[in-house]
């Protein structure tokens, strides 16, 4: 089911980026806009618990993340989680994203 | 004695001759078409050096010495340089020309900065204000894509409309006295913005200002496509090329029998660089490269060659401008 | 140069006719395929750090650091590009993507230094991504803190 529905998704943008003049920067920040109400109006977590990575991997889980961590410690925190919850939630792929990027940066060069 | 022609055309009094060409090309147009015809190849694309601009620096600066010795000239002998490249504040051409010692004037016409060079150099020649210009252009791939789209790791793919940067550099040495092929007349172009505003589509922007400043030519000087044994463009692409000949068509001028674009020229349908090369280095090598030695050899007798340019930048695409574009032409006779 | 509009208006029609299509359905299946494969990478990833312990939603974090290493270490041995000239949004859709989309320009910027070069360019594609996402879960969180 991962393949099934992470494919589909990545039909979706190319699709965006085929039919419209969409930019793939464009297009990431559509697709996590959208995982993120998606995910506000309840829709994205039954899509996960149906295709576990499939829908998590692709960016819209990216957005899913933010939100479902930010509705998270509203629950805890009340009106003070609306600023900690989106980025503790994905504070591993960011810190990730951060420190393999700049270590990449400075070991390779690019090839053109 | 008055030199202008009709409305945009200039006519040669004493045309100034090309003395020799030189090419420094990448090894992917080392791989096309034109492969056996440029003086130097490099393995790659940065050829040792700490960057991709050194790498531009060193082609264009390269050209010049290579053009020069083949003229049998020496750097001091030069009068001035004209020269350009596409990045911003010509970043390539002010770094190669560093350390020449020669006097030089910079040029930014796009893509069209090779003829746009060339004619600016014939106009000083004429006029008797110098007996030898160098004129120089280059234009490298990555430099180019960093600039005006994407970084070049970045997995992203080109839509079919799309064209390639070429890579590499060309130099002329143009001279008042001597033997060569002769530039006899040029037409200047206007800046023509037909409201494209997709700058993978540069070609189809592109297309009507060559049309124009071709019509000009035709209309101004009054001679007729046939004069010309080819007509070359710059870098319009496979559908660049097809809308210039319609609209040259409406207009009354038929190129369609004599016509290729340089963009066509450089590399084969099988190197996937989808509608043909772009750059101020296309029609460069086409020319330096190709063209000229043709002429020498006395395969073409008349040619006419519009460089096409398209003036937009990172920064004129972001604000969601149209392409603003402008095309040159050149008439070289031996 | 002036031109009309209605001549503007000619010629982009003219040109949206001979203007040539992109290969939409091989750029689909590729897309499928090669996105399909890199979340299922990810299933298996998700799999093993439950087997090792973690919870099914904690296993998110630990799996979306190795997919972007991975990631990260292809574009910079120069192999991710190639992939995304034939898989398009394949590639560039998942979490992957979005770290060759930090190291390619961090990389690229290398020569300019490594506080305007790598450290300032490293967002230039992915910071918007961080920007819109952030606001707008920020904004749904909002909306559903006033609805209580």
């Amino acid at each position: 089911m991962a393949f099934v529905i992470g494919g589909l998704i990545c039909v979706i943008g190319q699709l965006l980026m085929d039919l419209t003049p969409l930019t793939p920067a464009h297009v990431l920040v559509l697709f996590v806009v959208s995982g993120a109400i998606l995910s506000g109006m309840g829709l994205y977590q039954p899509l996960v618990e149906l295709a576990g990575a499939g829908a998590t991997v692709p960016l819209p889980g990216f957005g899913h993340s933010l939100v479902s961590g930010t509705l998270e410690d509203i629950g805890k925190y009340g009106f003070w989680g609306i600023f900690s919850g989106a980025l503790r939630a994905t504070a591993t792929g960011l810190s990730a994203a951060i420190a393999f990027g700049f270590i990449m940066a400075v070991l390779f060069n690019p090839k053109g | 004695m008055k030199k202008k022609t009709g409305k945009q055309s200039i006519c040669f009094a004493s045309p100034p001759y090309i003395l020799e060409t030189a090419t420094v090309a990448g090894p992917m147009e080392g791989e096309g078409k034109l492969g056996d015809t440029y003086d130097k190849i490099l393995e790659d694309n940065i050829h040792g050096h700490e960057s991709w601009e050194q790498c531009e620096s060193f082609m264009l600066r390269t050209a010049i010495e290579t053009a020069a010795k083949k003229s049998k000239i020496t750097i001091p002998d030069i009068d001035y340089i004209l020269a350009g490249d596409l990045l911003n504040q010509l970043m390539s051409t002010h770094f190669a020309i560093r350390g020449l010692e020669r006097p030089f004037l910079g040029l930014y016409g796009a893509c069209s900065t090779f003829a746009e060079s060339l004619l600016l150099g014939a106009v000083l020649l004429d006029g008797g204000f110098g007996e030898t210009i160098a004129i120089a252009v280059s234009s490298l791939h990555d430099t180019a894509e960093r600039q005006y789209r994407f970084p070049t790791e970045l997995g992203v793919q080109r839509p079919p409309i799309s064209q390639w940067t070429v890579t590499g550099a060309g130099s002329a040495i143009l001279s008042a006295n001597g033997q060569g092929p002769r530039i006899t007349a040029a037409t200047i172009g206007k800046v023509v913005d037909i409201g494209i505003k997709d700058p993978n589509a540069m070609g189809p922007a592109m297309a009507p200002a060559a049309a124009d400043t071709l019509y000009c030519h035709f209309a101004d000087t009054g001679k007729q496509p046939a004069y010309y044994d080819m007509i070359f463009t710059g870098d319009l692409g496979a559908i660049g090329k097809q809308l210039t000949i319609e609209l040259l068509q409406e207009k009354g001028y038929d190129i369609s029998g004599n016509y290729e674009d340089c963009g066509l020229m450089i590399y084969f349908d099988q190197q996937d660089v989808h509608s043909g090369a772009s750059g101020c280095a296309s029609s460069a090598l086409a020319f330096c490269g190709h063209i000229y030695k043709e002429m020498r050899r006395g395969r073409w007798k008349r040619i006419l060659l519009a460089c096409t340019g398209s003036l937009h930048s990172p920064v004129s695409y972001q604000q969601k401008e149209s392409i603003p574009c402008i095309a040159h032409a050149v008439a070289i006779e031996s | 140069m002036t031109i009309k509009e209605k001549e503007k208006q000619n010629y982009q029609e003219r040109f949206n006719q001979v203007k040539p299509k992109p290969p939409i359905f091989k750029n689909i299946i590729w897309a499928f395929i090669i996105g399909g494969l890199i979340c299922t990478l990810g299933q298996y990833i998700q799999d093993y750090f439950v087997s090792i312990g973690f919870s099914k939603k904690d296993a998110g974090g630990p799996t979306s650091a190795v997919l972007i290493f991975l990631g990260a270490f292809f574009t910079g041995l120069g192999v991710y590009d190639e992939l995304g000239r034939l898989a398009g949004a394949g590639s560039i859709v998942p979490i992957t993507g979005f770290a060759n989309s930090i190291v390619a320009p961090a990389m690229e910027w290398k020569r300019e230094g490594y506080v305007f070069g790598v450290g300032a360019k490293m967002f230039t594609i992915a910071g918007p991504v961080i920007v819109y996402g952030t606001v707008t879960a920020m904004l749904v969180g909002f909306i559903r803190w006033l609805m209580g």
